[in-house]
């Protein structure tokens, strides 16, 4: 139990700086985003460095982590083990770039954005959990 | 052509090397992938230990402007979308993701991070699909 509640509260405070981060970075502003994906615009180059300094840091992390027996709070990292290039995995990032080059918004930032009480993102993302709901529904049926 | 006006090279490389910093941690001590919309599928789906982190993540993510306006205003939030627009980007944007096992965090940051050639295709798939889109609305239609 005391263990579970450290998990919470640091992944409390993850998701804290994950917000801030994307609050800083500008990802939080759908029109910023939507000038990133625009090269043939005006293209504004920002969100390649969010990307970046994000993968640089998480590089280090999973670099050293390999040499961890286990990660500090639980008794194992819990790796991902798919491997395979399958259909669900391009139709659904398909769908998924369709969706967010539509509004410019993923789902970090439109939590972020329904967090502060931005009628906008409350609406994207109540559709968006309806979205992850159903796609767990369809998986259910075809496996 | 560049956009210098709107350029933000070092807030966004901070954003970004903060949002590294949050995965990093998550990883470390919880062992953890911080992908955004897997941990909140995970909210719904999950239950006892495994459904407490994820929401406490999740609602770390809401409240983190509030955080944030503790020392600053909110930088300027731009929406150009309709609410229709807004819901059916909504579910694209959920469906898309869970179905193909993440999205800019997961595979985007994680992913690549990993050097995971799944998330590699992932990402180029939904950039180029985003970005073609872009193009179509804003050039096109």
């Amino acid at each position: 139990m005391r263990q579970h509640r450290f998990l919470s509260l640091s992944a409390f405070i993850c998701g804290l700086l994950f917000g801030v981060g994307l609050l800083m970075a500008g990802m939080a502003n759908p029109a910023k985003v939507l000038g990133f994906l625009d090269i043939a615009g005006l293209w504004d180059p920002s969100l390649a460095l969010v990307m970046v300094g994000g993968i640089v840091v998480a590089f280090i992390a999973f670099t050293l982590s390999k040499k961890m027996p286990h990660s500090l709070l639980q008794p194992k990292f819990n790796w991902p083990e798919a491997t395979a290039i399958t259909r669900p995995l391009l139709i659904g990032s398909t769908l998924f770039g369709l969706g967010w080059g539509l509004v410019g918004l993923c789902p970090g930032p439109a939590l972020v954005l329904a967090g502060s009480g931005a009628i906008e993102g409350l609406i994207f993302v109540v559709f968006m959990l309806l979205g992850l709901r159903l796609a767990d529904l369809v998986m259910a049926r075809l496996s | 052509m560049m956009d210098w006006i709107n350029f933000t090279p070092q807030q966004s490389l901070l954003g970004g090397l903060l949002i590294g910093f949050a995965t990093a941690l998550l990883w470390l001590l919880n062992g953890r992938i911080a992908g955004i919309s897997g941990i909140t599928a995970g909210v719904l789906s999950s239950s006892g230990a495994e459904r407490w982190w994820r929401l406490a993540f999740v609602l770390g993510l809401v409240l983190s402007s509030w955080v944030w306006l503790l020392w600053a205003p909110l930088p300027e939030v731009q929406v150009t979308a309709n609410y229709p627009l807004l819901a059916l980007a909504g579910v694209l944007v959920g469906f898309g993701a869970r179905l193909g096992s993440g999205c800019t965090s997961g595979h985007g940051i994680c992913g690549l991070s990993r050097l995971s050639g799944r998330s590699l295709v992932a990402t180029v798939t939904f950039m180029a699909v985003a970005v073609v889109t872009v193009f179509i609305v804003r050039h096109l239609l």
